[in-house]
């Protein structure tokens, strides 16, 4: 392993930039840092932004810069290191079986940074090495494979941007709003590039026999995941991927190989992907059964619920991207399906009284996530922002009511209900839920 | 038609897939060759999945009795004594209602399959150490939850014969056909609620429970 790539955040930094004005470089030569600089400047009563503004030259202005190589695998500007994967410690019972969330608040363009998105764990984060990693096919086959990461890398290769959403996404919710933040509210989903070979491709090569119908899959990790997939889907439009954002998987997303179940919810994506065994009923693991199923009110539940139904949020503003004061704001979302491309984006700023056609940003891509976009001109009254999702199936994303009144308030997954963030008079915006 | 395509008719599969198939089935070879044939060891060796019909289930056996010094040695500490779970690990036992404010699954108010925990435990469990139980503790572990939820009586063995046999409690208690879409949501543009009716209801304003969405980690303030 390459030593010179450290998993290192960036050094947080809580009082960000603070540059220094030519006038003071004396001082810093004198053998102040840049936090006494600052200070001092504060002191009498300048701005720090100011001392890099014009007419002022900042000092990186004024001298040379670390050169090529400084760092050999690039990370965000320190002033970045407030972007980061964030977890809520009393939701589950260890950080090893557990989630984190995607900053989506920060995230610029449909792809996720493979550095910030999100990580669900069963186990823990296994540390596989490829040249060790091997991926078994098996079951009514033609004929059994053992592949290495070579030759999975041999076979013809594809490349598609699809989302991955954990099914409880907003699970918390259902009783009532909780969290105040647009991170922990939605934050357990990311959209990536994916590059790896079609599963239709590896099964051709081993052939099915008599009655395949179900694919178990597998993974290396501690829990050994294990989820049934019929057997139309794998051969529809999944994936056995080793590459996201033009790199290696992360570990974090199933180094050195996971699956990719394109729409469906994240957990049949087996991550650390070691085996698929072809069979001709679904198996019931735990994760289908005691997990990964809705309580319904009536206190049945429904089980292989696969796919995410259409679902959108405003991204800004939202909690932690308020608005400050009147004037001309662009709201921004992301709106996503499932069952494939977004259709159209409304937005509302009254609670779903009246609406408003977003503009979607390209690409508009099926199972990926989509950018939309609207003009808003805010007088500073209090206004209550939805955006609501239609896909190409024409389905309608639903109102929280509304899916309350089917499923009741126990089925943790699934909620892919209409958004409300209440923007004050202040500008200040809180996650709040309608009658 | 040949036999796959006859195969795959029959269960219901599209044309897509026939296609998909088509091409290696009617070589009857590989078409790229990568790779290596897994020899039975090594299939057996991986292959650990259970289904409720018992296909996968190793030989041996175990009783409630067993389970219980099992379960106090490897299970207790997380799960607790009766299974009521400690902090936030699963709790395992219990028959209360699945409607409510808050129901509370089990094993036994829950589960629709008693394969399902062997499947689970000997692949998953214990926690810090999965695969380190033989095949006899599993069954024994199996026995002994089964019986905390008194699905099975305490001189139950478990092992290839008996487990598919069991009937869980919940065994009906799922659908497996996914009735969705089951909201019918129109995409109304103007007038589309009655403004005195949009009120909130519930708010996150005030409440605790949002770790900090700036800066580090709560776990890296210093304290």
């Amino acid at each position: 392993m390459a030593a010179d790539r450290r998993d290192v955040r960036p050094e947080f930094h809580p009082q960000g930039f603070a540059p220094v004005s030519p006038q003071r470089r004396g001082l810093l030569r004198a053998g102040l840092g840049l936090g006494a600089g600052s200070a001092l400047l504060a002191g009498r009563g300048l701005r720090a932004e100011e001392v890099a503004s014009p007419p002022a030259e900042a000092p990186y202005s004024l001298s040379l810069g670390p050169g090529v190589v400084d760092r050999v695998y690039g990370q965000p500007s320190r002033f970045e290191a407030g972007v980061i994967r964030r977890n809520v410690p009393w939701l589950t019972a260890s950080p090893e079986t557990s989630i984190s969330f995607t900053p989506l608040q920060h995230q610029q363009g449909i792809i996720t940074p493979s550095g910030v998105f999100f990580e669900r764990y069963h186990a823990g984060r296994p540390t596989v090495d490829p040249s060790e990693h091997r991926l078994m096919i098996h079951g009514l086959v033609d004929r059994p494979l053992l592949l290495t990461m070579e030759d999975l890398r041999r076979f013809p290769s594809v490349s598609r941007i699809h989302f991955i959403e954990c099914p409880a996404n907003g699970g918390m919710e259902w009783r009532g709003a909780q969290l105040n933040s647009l991170q922990f509210t939605h934050g357990m989903i990311g959209c990536a590039e994916w590059t790896g070979v079609k599963l239709s491709t590896l099964l051709e090569e081993t052939g099915l026999t008599r009655g395949a119908k179900w694919v178990l899959a597998e993974g290396a990790d501690g829990a050994h995941m294990n989820r049934s997939i019929p057997l139309e889907k794998c051969l529809d439009d999944c994936l056995v991927v080793y590459g996201q954002n033009g790199e290696a998987l992360r570990p974090e997303q199933g180094y050195p190989v996971r699956l990719l179940i394109p729409g469906w919810q994240g957990n049949v994506n087996v991550k650390w992907l070691r085996r698929l065994e072809i069979g001709n009923q679904p198996w019931f693991t735990r994760e289908e059964t005691s997990k990964y199923t809705e309580l319904m009110p009536d206190g049945r539940a429904r089980g292989f619920t696969w796919p995410l139904y259409a679902k959108s949020v405003i991204t800004f503003p939202c909690p932690e991207m308020p608005a400050k004061g009147p004037g001309i704001y662009e709201i921004r979302g992301f709106a996503w399906s499932g069952l494939g491309k977004v259709a159209q984006v409304d937005v509302s700023l009254d609670g779903g009284v009246n609406w408003q056609r977003a503009r979607l940003q390209e690409p508009v891509l099926p199972k990926a996530l989509t950018r939309f976009t609207l003009e808003w001109r805010w007088d500073g009254r209090p206004a209550l922002l939805q955006s609501r999702a239609v896909d190409e199936t024409g389905f309608v994303q639903p109102t929280l009511a509304a899916l309350r009144r089917v499923r009741g308030t126990n089925p943790i997954y699934n909620k892919n209900a209409i958004q409300t963030w209440q923007v004050k008079a202040d500008g200040t915006v809180f996650n709040v839920q309608l009658a | 038609m040949s036999s796959l395509h006859r195969v795959l008719a029959a269960a219901g599969l599209g044309t897509a897939l026939l296609a998909a198939v088509a091409g290696a089935e009617e070589r009857g070879a590989p078409r790229y060759g990568y790779g290596t044939v897994p020899t039975p060891e090594q299939i057996a060796g991986w292959a650990i999945a259970v289904r409720p019909d018992g296909q996968g289930l190793p030989p041996g056996r175990g009783s409630v009795e067993q389970g219980a010094e099992v379960y106090m040695q490897q299970c207790a500490a997380c799960h607790g004594t009766f299974g009521e779970g400690e902090g936030r690990y699963p709790k395992l036992a219990g028959e209360g209602s699945l409607t409510g404010e808050r129901p509370e699954p089990t094993v036994g108010n829950y589960w629709p399959f008693a394969t399902t925990l062997f499947d689970y435990i000997n692949r998953a469990m214990p926690f810090p150490a999965p695969r380190s139980l033989s095949a006899e503790e599993v069954y024994a572990t199996v026995a002994y939850v089964l019986n905390l939820n008194n699905v099975v009586p305490a001189e139950f063995v478990a092992d290839r014969d008996s487990l598919p046999k069991v009937r869980m409690p919940n065994r009906d208690g799922f659908l497996w056909q996914d009735p969705r879409p089951d909201t019918h949501e129109q995409a109304c543009m103007q007038d589309c609620r009655k403004p005195e009716e949009v009120r909130i209801v519930s708010t996150a304003e005030g409440k605790t429970l949002t770790p900090r969405t700036t800066g580090p980690l709560d776990t890296e303030m210093p304290q």
